[in-house]
């Protein structure tokens, strides 16, 4: 088994001298899920922005694949929760854009771009902007610009967060079967604890601001749809409000 | 039966327009004087004058408005763009309040004395008026764009270029236009400024020409003239916001 995110002694003060995070340690396998919870302001986007090369920790290291990142990773897509998509392109840009900066001509474009929206249900809405689409699509759209790119690795910030409970489970749903087929690793923060165990191999629960790791709750027997409605899950989620809990004091 | 936007809009125009005209007949025929000629009598005084030498003198105007606002715009939206940055911002802030609120005016004499008192002088005077107003609402923008958007872009292997290109451009857009259209009106009160002294040629001279010759009508049409200079240079404008910022309006 071999890691393909290392966080290795992670901190990070930034300029005006807030400390968000303290010595972070944890390793994700190959195609494993990994969520991250904690408490606002811990510094969760901080420590996703160190992994997607947009911001520079200040002591520790980021590896992905054993080697440190310094700048955005090819391997790498990045999903926030809001402000994501581009509002002044069409769902077609925004998909294509990464693909844009990589190099690839028109048609190549339009040869991933196009299947992938047809994918995810987005065809009909190609030439839209994102204000017509509801929240639940424009976050399909935000996966699609991901996907586009046939990262490995899924960093993703709160993506679920402004949706309704409904498609919110859908999406959830969607994610799980993405890691399942596609291999991919994951990394995902989230403010649900539901969620951390629905979509997490592992928990890692952060403490309250400068965030430290407080306990790495280990997940089995996620993996299934199913699995939501089991004993195992709810104990799971019990273990990981504990933990938040016991981090706060 | 649906009418399209575009349509409306016209027929808004067209019955402001009458109303206006209506309005300017009343006032003509209540202040009965040769200082208020009627709508006909300056109609009359526009055709004649585009017989004449009006387009001409419309043209020349034109073109110190637009080379004025077209240099204004090349200088005060990269300077305004670079402002997203905050380190860039602090050192441009300064600058911009300390030089913003003097009435650009009075500079009038250290222009002609650098750049002559022909028509580059008109236009930078033009240009350097308009140039604080759009910088002041470009940087205002770039100011404010979230930085998650760059971020976004960021990870998505973006250069520094297309930082600019797909985000701080594309996100400022609709706040350069409205700042555009705002400028438009100060740079035809700086044009009639300009044009008022050492020069033979544009719409300000007309009025001054014609007013010192007691010529209302032609003092109108002048008037008219630039007018129309400011309706047609909105429309442009208008057209340009609809194309390049579709996204705001749909
Ligand atoms: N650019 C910055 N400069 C200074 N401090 C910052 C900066 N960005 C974030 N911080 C601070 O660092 C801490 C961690 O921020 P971060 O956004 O990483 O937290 P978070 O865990 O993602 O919070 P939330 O759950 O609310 O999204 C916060 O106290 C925040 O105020
Ligand atoms: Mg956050």
């Amino acid at each position: 088994m071999r890691f393909m995110i290392e966080a290795k002694g992670i901190s990070k003060v930034y300029q005006d001298g807030t400390e968000a995070l303290r010595e972070v340690c944890f390793e994700v396998p190959e195609g494993e899920s990994c969520s991250i919870i904690g408490p606002s302001g811990c510094g969760k986007t901080s420590l996703l922005f160190i992994f997607s090369g947009i911001l520079k920790p200040t002591s520790g290291k980021a590896l992905i694949e054993g080697n440190e990142v310094v700048s955005p990773s090819r391997k790498v897509a990045l999903i926030l929760q809001d402000y994501g998509l581009f509002p002044w392109k069409t769902v077609y840009e925004n998909v294509s854009l990464g693909l844009e900066f990589r190099g690839y001509g028109k048609k190549e474009r339009q040869e991933i771009v196009l299947p992938l929206l047809d994918d995810l249900d987005l065809k009909d809405f190609a030439n839209h902007y994102p204000k017509q689409l509801s929240g639940g699509m424009q976050q399909r759209v935000g996966f699609a610009r991901a996907l586009a790119l046939n990262p490995e690795i899924l960093v993703m910030d709160e993506p679920l967060s402004s949706l309704d409970a409904l498609t919110r489970e859908t999406l959830q749903n969607f994610l799980l079967s993405l890691w399942k087929h596609k291999g991919l690793t994951m990394l995902l923060v989230t403010h649900n604890i539901e969620e951390a165990v629905f979509l997490g191999r592992e928990i890692i629960v952060l403490s309250p601001r400068p965030g430290r790791v407080v306990k790495i709750v280990k997940n089995h027997n996620v993996g299934e749809v199913n699995y939501r409605n089991t004993e195992d899950f709810f104990d799971k989620c019990r273990e990981v409000r504990q933990s938040i809990e016991d981090g706060a004091t | 039966m649906p009418r399209s936007e575009a349509e409306h809009r016209r027929w808004s125009y067209l019955i402001a327009g009458l109303l206006l005209i209506v309005l300017w007949q009343a006032m003509s025929f209540l202040l009965n004087s040769i200082a208020l000629p009627t709508p006909l009598t300056v109609f009359y005084a526009v055709i004649s004058g585009l017989k004449d030498d009006l387009l001409s003198h419309l043209l020349v105007s034109a073109a110190r408005v637009g080379y004025g606002i077209a240099l204004a715009l090349s200088l005060a939206v990269p300077l305004g763009l670079i402002s997203y940055k905050k380190g860039a911002d602090k050192i441009i802030t300064p600058f911009i309040y300390l030089l913003y609120p003097i009435p650009h005016i009075v500079l009038l004499p250290l222009i002609i004395l650098l750049f002559g008192i022909g028509d580059l002088s008109k236009v930078i005077l033009i240009a350097i008026i308009v140039f604080f107003q759009i910088l002041v609402t470009t940087r205002d923008a770039a100011r404010n764009i979230s930085t998650n958007y760059i971020y976004s872009l960021l990870s998505l292997g973006a250069t520094e270029k297309d930082v600019y290109e797909h985000v701080v451009f594309p996100a400022c857009l609709p706040k350069i236009l409205t700042a555009l259209r705002i400028s438009i009106g100060t740079a035809i009160a700086v044009l009639f400024f300009v044009e008022s002294f050492a020069t033979r040629k544009g719409l300000g001279f007309l009025i001054m020409d014609s007013w010192s010759r007691m010529d209302y009508p032609d003092l109108y049409a002048a008037i008219v003239a630039m007018a129309l200079l400011g309706f047609c240079l909105y429309v442009m404008l208008e057209r340009v916001e609809r194309e390049v910022c579709a996204w705001v309006y749909v």
